[in-house]
């Protein structure tokens, strides 16, 4: 298992409920025992729960596995199904599950400057919890999901905040722009300031961060900056092992990669789904959870399984108090209609439709009948 | 035992959410069993009876967390602790509940709250 966080985990628990008893080796890069990672930008960045709540093991659990933390997976050697580590250990195996998910894209020239934030990891959450304790005025670049949960958090923590989003719509990707524009009003609901369709040149300071350029010259004065511009999978490792990369790991809709024995799982693997007829790179917390279990019925079966049609991606995000959940994919959609709620008191269900047939299903504090639209989109598409 | 609803009220594949302190939520499976958990997801503030109910599992319907209507336990992440199970019975066409006295697993949230923190 390279990788241990909820899909590295998540294979493992698959693997000993499948039945496999033999050895299990997790390799992880990071120093911790798996963890849960969405509520770093939430209630951990908020300081309400602490690290023991993040733990994703509970403590009577036992996968027999040999954990190999705090040290990082460089090479896959296909000749002898071997991970080559970097302290100069190997691991042999009959079987490797990749799961080295993704990491937060920088800013180029950022570097060095105090002050500066991602936010993917643990340490990332510990470092951004300790200076927004400091108060001050925080900058986000990227108005995505990451992005607008911090500053939410740091909203509620009494912090300035501005958000700068290249996009004329935050979150027009994955909600489409009618949408993306509905959730994205919440920053402004609250006060925090919304600076769409502008670039960001560079960032101002000596050894500390004092403002954000943009391209249009202004300058936003910052004490805090987080760089919230998406992930890149962590497949660099895998270059010329002979597992076919494309946008990460390249799979079938089973988990399989181009070397047998060999599968990927979670936020580094680009599936093939069947619902859409094309490869596609999820990063959900759930899709993490859920495919290992077909990814790891593949490589126990040596690939003779039928892999069933997954369920439609599903994804949460909250913010400012409200609960976004999302099914499905919007970008196939050629009309969307609010069913249920009102946009202006932000408590909407909506459908996104393709011909006439739901194809996604946004909610914003509606967890009940998203959930029922979500069960129905299922059965739809299955 | 407490009196929760009617059974012609509670067709299969719904669940109704019993508004005690804590709240339980009565699910009727598609097979036509009928179980009562506690309502409130032990991960964070959740009814469970808004949830994805199949076969004899609830997915909390906000992060995914599985439970087993029959034990309680925690079937898939991110909850770790399960929740409480409660007897049930039916009586001329009467869903009854009977609350457990154990101790229930609240999420962190209310646990803070019940004891006079700030949530």
């Amino acid at each position: 298992m390279v990788g241990a966080s909820l899909a590295g985990l998540s294979a493992a628990r698959s693997l000993r409920k499948q039945g496999y008893d033999g050895r299990l080796v997790v390799i992880g890069d990071e120093l911790h025992r798996p963890y849960d990672r969405p509520p770093l930008s939430k209630e951990f960045l908020a300081g309400t729960i602490g690290e023991a709540e993040l733990a994703l093991e509970s403590d009577d659990e036992d996968l027999r596995a040999e954990w190999l933390l705090g040290v990082r997976a460089t090479a896959l050697d296909r000749t002898d199904r071997a991970v080559r580590l970097a302290d100069g250990r190997e691991v042999r195996a009959d079987g490797i599950v990749i799961a080295t998910g993704a990491a937060a894209r920088t800013l180029p020239g950022a570097e060095g400057l105090a002050g500066v934030h991602v936010l993917r990891t643990l340490d990332d959450a510990r470092a951004l919890r300790d200076e927004l304790a400091g108060g001050g005025r925080l900058v986000v670049i990227g108005g995505g999901f990451v992005g607008a949960e911090v500053a939410s958090t740091a909203y509620a923590l009494g912090l300035d905040v501005t958000i700068v989003e290249v996009a004329p719509t935050p979150l027009a990707g994955p909600l489409g722009e009618t949408m993306g524009g509905i959730v994205s009003a919440l920053h402004t609901d609250h006060g925090v300031r919304l600076l769409c369709g502008v670039g960001v040149k560079g960032l101002s300071g000596e050894h500390r961060v004092d403002a954000v350029l943009l391209e249009d010259g202004r300058s936003v004065p910052a004490d805090i900056v987080v760089v919230g511009v998406g992930a890149r999978p962590c497949v660099d490792w895998l270059e010329g092992s002979g597992v076919t990369l494309d946008n990460g790991v390249k799979c079938g809709a089973d988990g399989r990669t181009s070397l047998a024995g060999v599968v990927a799982v979670g936020d580094c693997a680009n599936w093939y789904d069947p619902r859409v007829g094309a490869h596609r790179r999820v990063e959900h917390w759930t899709g993490a959870r859920e495919r290992p279990d077909a990814a790891v019925a593949t490589l126990l079966a040596g690939g003779a399984v039928e892999p069933g049609v997954p369920r439609p991606p599903y994804f949460w995000s909250d913010q400012y108090g409200v609960k976004i959940q999302f099914a499905g994919h919007a970008a196939g959609a050629d009309s969307v209609t609010i069913e249920e709620g009102a946009a202006g008191d932000r408590d909407i269900l909506a459908v996104y439709r393709r011909a006439g047939h739901p194809v996604a299903v946004l909610g914003m504090n509606q967890p009940r009948l998203f959930t029922r639209w979500r069960k129905q989109l299922a059965a739809a598409t299955a | 035992m407490i009196p929760a609803c009617r059974l012609t009220d509670l067709p299969r594949g719904e669940a109704y959410r019993l508004d005690i302190d804590p709240p339980v939520s009565v699910f009727h499976t598609d097979d036509g069993e009928i179980f009562a958990i506690d309502d409130t997801c032990t991960h964070q503030d959740a009814s469970l009876a808004d949830g994805w109910l199949e076969g004899r599992e609830v997915e909390c319907p906000l992060h995914a967390s599985k439970f087993d209507l029959r034990t309680g336990a925690v079937d898939s992440p991110p909850a770790k602790l399960p929740v409480r199970t409660h007897e049930v019975a039916v009586e001329d066409g009467m869903v009854y509940v009977r609350v457990s006295t154990d101790a229930p697993n609240l999420p962190p949230c209310i646990a803070a709250r019940l004891a006079g923190g700030h949530a």
